[in-house]
């Protein structure tokens, strides 16, 4: 993650134009930063820090970007997928399964697979996918029915589909897979209902499982002995953002959803590991290397999916291998990636079911602060202080971006869906493609983005928005950081002090990442908005 | 009868959804069909044909024959013996048979009734009864079509992929391929050629075309794509696909003809 200068990106650009649709090598997405005119996995690299080397775009020139196309998906589904960009053509996901390839310059399309999920495919909050992953010629998906398909990258043709786990069973896949040398893996979906988590590599050619790790341990493995009865058998704990690689350690990460059921522990009794947690697990073999637990014994729904960001820093005066983590929870982290140990945390919104950590790390729980029959005023709202939205870190600035809600709370009532609190019941529903009336007041939760210093965790400047945010982060070599919320703007601002160089209206909400590449020197920035995406570039001729 | 259902029954479960209404039960009485159907216009056809391959030919097969007694093709139903019959069946299915209703409206199964009528004058096959084996060797070997087909993941991209032929096409609509290629070439197999204004000429076959941009997977397997006023010259080629009239004989045919209704999608 060195810095690139614009001089060399566009060469590199120039260079990928000549040589189109060439193999992409699992090392070239593990150095992606090397040819920034793609996006060759979900947040750019396996570190996941969805960061643009590019440079055309700047703090200077961001007022001037203008639209260049917009590709509507048959779909009335939340667009959540961040496009892959491979050498002049971008890959996405029409929600929930249709894999799609456009022009990267026109955004026509070249060809369009279809798929149908099984009918008894059931998802908590939207039949979404997140975005695709490729591998030499082949595109992956998982699917609402819990199936990985590869595609055939020139054609759409279906290569193999597995089943990873059953629909039936209620569970279900939408994150993007993961790529780790010659092996696809991916999460399960569906912990709000009686799952056990799973996490699965597979053949990158054939298809052919290699290793699944269960995000609850069965009877007899280290950690059974917190779940309470039998619990551990339908505990939850899905697996639905997606996950990062660090090649020196030869660790994938992954966050784990909520235990089940979500608002009452009563028939799970213990720390439920390893909901709530990220595991460090061996690419090869699956092997669980350590874990952290963001939130044990969760009864608030407080999922620990969010994206590992992984980014090498000099933490209080040392170089240091961290991954950094704004969770659900209301609780920001810094932990050592290499051995899991927890280096520091602080509360990043209005929290109130923790008051700090002890030597360990462990949060230190706040007495009262649960679910009861009569409901407890509890800070942040079920739907956290953050989601599943992708965050940025970027080496220029070294700062870590993150879209997220402020002064949200909810109102738990033992075993029962959690009502919002506030004037306005709908203030931190789910996102959806339409925009909506807007009416909060500001006591009321609202949606920021926030640039975090690492070593302290202090936001250095917010930009705030009147309504919440489910949208992800992008930053780039120009210093521009891009996102966008609920109200359906898509904005520029300034990465050393959040100032607004420049916004759209796009006419739907913004639930997804951006991401940047560039084709014949122009570069370009996309965005989810509604059901459709948007490509802006620099008026008029930038070459 | 029982074969039939239970086969209908696993290529339901493999679809899925709405789209299984298959022409099943249409009549046993045979029918004389009318020269072609009125009012339907080619593109009203051209989408009943679509229909009918995406749904119908699911279970009656692509040439319509695949249920013992029914020759869509060839106009031999069961019952039908007006338009007005066959558009009720399709709409609402034939009680106690695997024929389901669907949600077609009546301009819908209208399409599809113009598409049976326009192809009941077409004969099937005229070859000689074929071996899918022995054709799937000449489909690899002397007839060379790996170098521009692809079928099950093997071979060239630059021609249309084969793996579901045999559920698109009938017999005879692949043997005429064969025999005459030019003579009926399919939206998805039409070629193009680019010539850009430094004078590079790309061909392949057109993906998408628009009034400003075009896009293609060239002769190399890539995806391209080109704004039209950068092109000196642009427009479409005929069909690189060779006629086979001399290179197979009759046999030879009906072989390849043979293993390429018997390409029916992989089992995914």
């Amino acid at each position: 993650m060195t810095r690139r200068t614009g001089l060399f990106a566009l060469t590199a650009a120039v260079a990928a134009a000549v040589s189109l649709n060439a193999q992409v090598t699992f090392d070239r997405i593990l150095r992606a930063d090397r040819e920034p005119q793609n996006w060759l996995s979900y947040s750019g690299t396996p570190f996941n820090q969805r960061y643009s080397p590019l440079t055309q775009i700047t703090t200077a020139n961001a007022k001037n970007l203008e639209l260049q196309w917009i590709w509507q998906a048959r779909s009335l589904e939340k667009f959540e997928a961040t496009a892959l960009a491979v050498d002049g053509v971008l890959y996405t996901v029409q929600a929930p399964n249709d894999v799609v390839a456009l022009d990267a310059e026109s955004g026509r399309p070249f060809w369009t697979t279809t798929y149908a999920p099984a009918p008894e495919a059931r998802t908590c909050c939207g039949r979404v996918n997140r975005g695709l992953a490729i591998l030499g010629d082949t595109l992956y998906m998982g699917t609402i029915d819990a199936h990985l398909l590869a595609l055939d990258a020139k054609t759409g043709e279906i290569l193999w589909n597995k089943e990873v786990a059953s629909a039936k069973d209620r569970y279900s896949i939408t994150m993007s897979p993961l790529i780790v040398k010659d092996k696809v893996i991916i999460g399960t979906a569906g912990g709000d209902g009686p799952i056990r988590g799973q996490i699965a590599a597979f053949d990158a050619k054939t298809g052919k499982e290699l290793w699944r790790f269960y995000t609850i341990p069965g009877p007899g493995e280290p950690g059974n002995d917190t779940w309470s009865g039998d619990s551990w058998k339908t505990g939850g704990v899905g697996v639905w953002n997606a996950g990062a690689y660090d090649p020196e350690t030869n660790l994938t990460f992954f966050g784990t959803g909520n235990p089940a059921p979500d608002w009452d522990g009563r028939s799970r009794l213990g720390d439920n590991l390893y909901s709530d947690s990220v595991v460090a697990l061996d690419a090869d073999t699956g092997t669980l290397k350590w874990h952290y637990q963001f939130t044990p014994h969760d009864e608030l729904d407080y999922d620990s999916t969010q994206v590992p960001v992984l980014a090498d820093i000099q933490f209080r005066g040392k170089p240091r291998k961290v991954m950094l983590w704004a969770n659900r929870n209301g609780l920001m982290y810094v932990l050592d990636r290499v051995t899991g140990e927890f280096l520091h945390g602080r509360a990043y919104v209005k929290v109130n079911w923790a008051d700090g950590f002890d030597s360990k790390g462990r949060p230190q729980r706040v007495p009262g602060m649960v679910p009861t029959k009569a409901g407890t005023v509890i800070r942040p709202h079920v739907h956290g202080a953050t989601n599943w939205a992708p965050p940025s870190f970027s080496p220029r600035t070294g700062l870590y971006y993150v879209a997220h809600f402020e002064n949200s709370s909810t109102v738990a009532v033992e075993g029962e869906f959690p009502r919002a609190n506030g004037i306005n019941p709908r203030q931190t529903t789910m996102g959806q493609i339409n925009l909506q009336n807007f009416l909060n007041n500001e006591d009321e939760a609202y949606g920021v983005v926030r640039a975090y210093d690492p070593n302290t965790l202090e936001p250095k400047w917010e930009y705030k928005m009147a309504d919440i945010t489910w949208g992800g982060v992008l930053t780039t070599a120009g210093d521009v950081v891009f996102s966008g919320g609920k109200e359906g703007y898509f904005f520029a601002l300034d990465a050393r002090t959040g100032a607004l160089l420049w916004k759209a209206a796009l006419g739907g909400q913004v639930n997804a990442g951006p991401m940047s590449y560039s084709i014949n020197g122009k570069q370009y920035v996309t965005i989810a908005a509604g059901n459709s995406l948007y490509a802006f570039a620099l008026r008029g001729d930038v070459k | 009868m029982q074969d039939a259902k239970g086969k209908m029954q696993m290529r339901h479960r493999a679809v899925g959804g709405f789209f299984l209404f298959a022409l099943f039960a249409f009549g046993i009485l045979h029918f004389e069909l009318r020269a072609s159907a009125q009012h339907e216009t080619a593109s009203d056809i051209e989408d009943g044909g679509r229909v009918f391959r995406q749904s119908c030919a699911n279970c009656h097969g692509p040439d319509g024959n695949e249920i013992p007694g029914i020759d869509l093709g060839r106009g031999v139903f069961k019952t039908a013996k007006t338009d007005e019959d066959l558009v009720r069946i399709i709409q609402k299915g034939v009680p106690g048979t695997p024929m389901p209703a669907t949600n077609m409206s009546d301009e819908q199964a209208k399409r599809v009734v113009a598409y049976l009528r326009s192809t009941a004058a077409t004969k099937t096959s005229a070859t000689a009864v074929g071996d899918a084996a022995r054709g799937k060797a000449l489909f690899e070997g002397k007839g060379g079509c790996l170098k521009c087909h692809r079928a099950n993941s093997v071979g060239s991209r630059i021609g249309p992929d084969l793996t579901r032929i045999g559920q698109l096409r009938r017999s005879a609509d692949l043997e005429r391929s064969l025999v005459d290629p030019a003579a009926e070439v399919l939206p998805t197999g039409r070629f193009y050629r680019v010539v850009t204004k430094d004078g590079a000429i790309v061909t392949g076959r057109l993906l998408n075309i628009d009034t400003f941009t075009v896009q293609m997977i060239d002769t190399k397997e890539q995806l391209r794509s080109f704004t039209k006023v950068n092109l000196k010259e642009h427009g479409f080629i005929p069909s690189p696909m060779p006629s086979y009239k001399a290179t197979l004989n009759t046999q030879e045919l009906a072989d390849v003809v043979s293993y390429l209704v018997s390409l029916k999608g992989r089992a995914n």
